[in-house]
C-alpha cells in the first residue's frame, strides 16, 4: 500500500473511502470508465453502443446484487423479479399513458414502491424462519411472478412483450445538432445512452456510498458470522431484510434503464433465468463483495456474450462432421458453458477477478 | 432371534406425544375444499388426483429431505435428477413402443418397471458423480452450495437438450395404465393409482429403514446431531454419501412417475418441479419423512381444488399454503432439526 500515491481527497470522497487497493485493478477501471464514456465515439455502429449500453446497465443491476450477495452473505434468485418491475413499470406506464416524463415519472414510482413492498414482505417472511429459505422462497416467488407476467398478456404483452415510445429526446430521430460532432450524429441513441451512463455513475457511487457505510459493515458483520453479529445487539433480520430491500430498489433502476434503452421489454429481456445466471456469474467472476467486480464482471462478460456466440457459430459451422462437438458449440448451448463456467470459478476463483487482484497487491 | 434376557420392562421409555395436527391436515384441507367444489363425484375424482399427484412429489422430495436434514446440503441440483429420471424413462419407453402399445398387462408392467429402474440407476449415477464433484469441495458452506448446485442443475439441463432437443417430448402411458376406472361417477385415472401405490410404498419403505435398521438408526442420529454421531466414531462421510446418491435415486424415480404423470415436457421440468419441491421441504421441516410426506400431500391437494376452483389463483396457490403454514409453525410441520 506505501507505493500507492495517495488519492486526492475529493476521489477519496466520491468512492466513499473504498479505493480499488490494487494498481492493475485501478488501471483497468480507468480503462473501462473511460472506454463507456468515449464509446459511441471510439467505436460507432448500433451493435458496439447496444452492448456498451448493456455494460452499463448490468453494471448497475450486479453491483446491487453484490449488495446481497457478497456483502450480506445471501442468495437471493428473485433479483431479475425486481430488474422485470423496473422494466415493465416503465413499459406498462408508457403504453397506457401518454409516453414522456410522466410516464417515465409515475412508471418508476410505481415499480420501486412495488418492489419495496415485496422486497420487504419476502424478507422478514423468510429470514425470520431460517436464512437459508431465503434462496427457495425467492425462487418461488420468483417462478410465480414470471408466468404471472406472461399470463397478464393484456398489460405485459405476454411472451411476447410490449414495444413503447420514450420521451421525444431519447428517440432515434431526434437530433441535438444539425450538424455531426466528431463524425457521429447526435441522435436520441446517443442522448440515451448518456443519460444511462450518468444514471449508472450515480447509482453505483451510492452503492459505493451505503456499502461503506456502518450500515454496509453490519451486513458484513452478518456475513461473517450471524450468530455474533446478532449477540453483538444487531437484529440481523431487520439489517438482512433491508439490505434485500435497497439491492431490490437498485435493481429496479437498472430495470428502468433497460426498458429506456431497449424501448422494449418481455419475459426474456429481464426476467428469464438466463438472466439470473448472467447475474450470478458476473458477480462470481468479478469478485464477491467488491462492487468494483460489477465493472470489470460486466465488461468482460458482456463482450464475450457478444463476441464468443459468434466465435460458437463458427465453430460449431465448422465441426458439422463430428457430431458431439458441433452440438456442445451450437449457439443454443451458451448456457451450459456459462454453467461451467460458473461451477469452476466457484471451484478455482472463489475470489474473482477483483479480489485476486488486490490480494496480490497486498502481497498474499 | 434370541429371548430378551431382561424381564419385561412394563413401564415404557417417557416418550414425546404423537403430534397428530399436522397429520389430521390434509384431511381439513379436503373436508374444507368439498364445499368450494360442490359435487361429491369432482371431489373424489379431484382428491384422488391430487393424492396422487402429492404422492408423487413426494417420492421427488424425500431424497432433498434427508440431504437437507442430514448433511445440511442445500441442493438447487435435485431437479437435475428428476429431469434425468423423466429423460431415461423416456428413452426406454419409446425405443419400445411395441412392448408399450402392447395389449398384454404383463408387457407393459415389464417397460414400466424397466424405465422406472432406469431412472432410478442413471440418477443414482449421476447423484454419485454430482456429489463428488459439486457437493463435496462446497461441504459446510450454504451459499457456495446454493452457487454451486444452481450451476449444476444448468450443467445438466443443458445437457439434456444436447442430447434430446430442445423440444417438448411426450409419450405414452403403458396400455393397460391408460383410461381410468368409474367409481360411481367419478373418473379414477388407472396411473394415478399405481402413482399413489409407488408413493405409498417409497413412503412405507424409507419409514421402514429409518425407523428398524441400523443404518436408518444413524441417519436419524445424524440429521438431530450430526457432531455426536461423528464424536461416537461413526464416519458420517460414507452415510453422507450414500443418502446422497439414494436421495438421487428417488428423485429419478419420482422422475419418470412425473414425466408419465405429465406427459409432455421440455429440459426444463427439473427447474419447475425444484420450486414445488422447496415449498414441500419447507412445510413439512427439515429431515422429517412424515411431515414431507404431509406436506407433498397438501401441495398436491390444493394445486388440485384450487385449480378446479378458482385457476386465478392457482399460481399462487402453493406459495400462499407455505404463507398459512409457517406463519402457524415458523419451523415447519414437524420440527427435528434444530440448526
Amino acid at each position: 500500500m506505501t507505493t500507492h500515491a495517495p488519492a486526492p481527497s475529493f476521489i477519496r470522497r466520491l468512492l466513499s473511502g473504498d479505493l480499488p487497493r490494487s494498481r492493475i485493478l485501478t488501471v483497468i477501471l480507468i480503462a473501462i470508465v473511460v472506454g463507456l464514456v468515449v464509446a459511441p465515439f471510439l467505436v460507432p455502429g448500433a451493435r458496439s453502443l447496444n452492448t456498451s449500453a448493456k455494460i452499463l446497465i448490468f453494471i448497475a443491476l450486479v453491483a446491487s446484487y453484490d449488495l446481497l450477495l457478497g456483502y450480506t452473505g445471501i442468495v437471493s434468485f428473485a433479483h431479475t423479479m425486481f430488474f422485470g418491475i423496473g422494466a415493465y413499470g416503465i413499459a406498462i406506464a408508457s403504453t397506457r399513458m401518454e409516453p414522456g416524463w410522466t410516464a417515465l415519472a409515475v412508471g418508476t414510482s410505481c415499480a420501486i414502491l412495488l418492489s419495496v413492498i415485496l422486497a420487504t414482505v419476502i424478507g422478514l417472511f423468510s429470514l425470520r424462519v431460517r436464512a437459508v429459505f431465503f434462496a427457495m422462497i425467492t425462487l418461488a416467488v420468483a417462478t410465480a411472478f414470471s408466468t404471472l407476467m406472461s399470463q397478464l398478456s393484456e398489460w405485459t404483452g405476454g411472451e411476447d412483450g410490449i414495444t413503447f415510445k420514450m420521451p421525444t429526446i431519447f428517440q432515434p430521430a431526434y437530433r441535438l445538432f444539425e450538424e455531426p460532432v466528431l463524425g457521429i450524429v447526435i441522435n436520441g441513441r446517443i442522448l440515451s445512452y448518456y443519460a444511462i451512463l450518468i444514471a449508472v455513475v450515480v447509482l453505483f457511487l451510492l452503492m459505493l456510498r451505503i456499502a461503506n457505510s456502518p450500515f454496509g459493515r453490519v451486513l458484513q458483520a452478518i456475513r461473517e458470522n450471524p450468530f455474533r453479529t446478532e449477540a453483538i445487539g444487531y437484529r440481523t433480520v431487520f439489517y438482512r431484510t433491508i439490505a434485500s430491500v435497497i439491492s431490490a430498489v437498485f435493481a429496479t433502476l437498472a430495470g428502468v434503464l433497460m426498458a429506456i434503452w431497449l424501448r422494449y421489454n418481455g419475459p426474456d429481456t429481464t426476467l428469464s433465468l438466463e438472466i439470473m445466471v448472467d447475474i450470478l456469474l458476473i458477480t462470481v467472476i468479478g469478485g464477491m463483495g467488491t462492487l468494483y467486480g460489477a465493472i470489470v464482471g460486466s465488461v468482460v462478460f458482456m463482450i464475450a456474450q457478444t463476441y464468443l456466440q459468434d466465435v460458437m457459430v463458427l465453430v460449431s459451422k465448422a465441426s458439422e462432421h463430428i457430431p458431439l462437438v458441433a452440438t456442445l458449440a451450437h449457439p443454443d448451448r451458451w448456457l451450459l458453458w456459462l454453467g461451467l463456467l460458473f461451477v469452476l470459478s466457484i471451484y478455482y476463483f472463489p475470489q474473482g477477478v477483483v479480489g485476486s487482484l488486490r490480494d496480490r497487491a497486498r502481497g498474499t | 432371534m434370541s429371548k430378551p434376557v431382561t424381564a419385561p420392562v412394563t413401564a415404557d421409555i417417557p416418550r414425546q406425544p404423537v403430534d397428530w395436527l399436522p397429520v389430521a391436515l390434509p384431511l381439513i384441507v379436503a373436508v374444507a375444499a368439498f364445499p368450494l367444489v360442490g359435487n361429491p363425484w369432482t371431489w373424489l375424482t379431484l382428491t384422488i388426483a391430487g393424492l396422487a399427484m402429492g404422492m408423487i412429489i413426494f417420492t421427488v422430495s424425500s431424497g432433498l429431505m434427508l440431504v437437507f436434514g442430514l448433511m445440511d446440503v442445500l441442493n438447487f441440483g435435485h431437479g437435475a435428477f428428476i429431469a434425468l429420471g423423466a429423460y431415461v424413462g423416456l428413452a426406454v419407453l419409446i425405443p419400445l413402443t411395441p412392448w408399450v402399445e402392447a395389449t398384454s398387462v404383463l408387457l407393459n408392467s415389464a417397460v414400466f418397471a424397466l424405465a422406472l429402474c432406469a431412472g432410478v440407476i442413471v440418477a443414482g449415477v449421476v447423484g454419485f458423480v454430482f456429489d463428488r464433484l459439486l457437493i463435496q469441495p462446497v461441504y459446510g458452506n450454504h451459499l457456495k452450495q446454493i452457487l454451486m448446485t444452481t450451476g449444476g442443475l444448468i450443467i445438466v439441463e443443458q445437457l439434456i437438450r444436447a442430447i434430446w432437443g430442445a423440444e417438448t417430448v411426450s409419450f405414452n402411458l403403458p396400455a393397460s395404465l391408460r383410461g381410468s376406472w368409474l367409481l360411481g361417477e367419478a373418473a379414477v385415472e388407472r396411473y394415478r393409482i399405481v402413482a399413489l401405490g409407488i408413493g405409498s410404498a417409497v413412503f412405507l419403505g424409507l419409514l421402514l429403514v429409518l425407523t428398524r435398521t441400523r443404518i436408518g438408526l444413524m441417519i436419524r442420529a445424524g440429521v438431530e446431531n450430526r457432531e455426536m454421531l461423528e464424536a461416537m466414531g461413526y464416519r458420517t462421510r460414507h452415510l453422507f454419501v450414500g443418502v446422497f446418491v439414494v436421495g438421487a435415486m428417488l428423485a429419478g424415480l419420482g422422475g419418470v412417475m412425473w414425466g408419465l404423470y405429465l406427459q409432455n415436457f421440455t429440459a426444463s421440468i427439473g427447474a419447475q418441479i425444484n420450486v414445488l419441491i422447496f415449498i414441500v421441504i419447507i412445510i413439512g421441516g427439515l429431515g422429517s419423512t412424515t411431515g414431507c410426506l404431509i406436506g407433498a400431500l397438501l401441495v398436491g391437494l390444493t394445486s388440485n381444488y384450487v385449480g378446479f376452483a378458482a385457476p386465478k389463483i392457482a399460481l399462487f396457490s402453493n406459495i400462499l399454503l407455505m404463507l398459512l403454514i409457517l406463519l402457524w409453525r415458523p419451523q415447519g410441520l414437524y420440527r427435528v432439526v434444530d440448526r
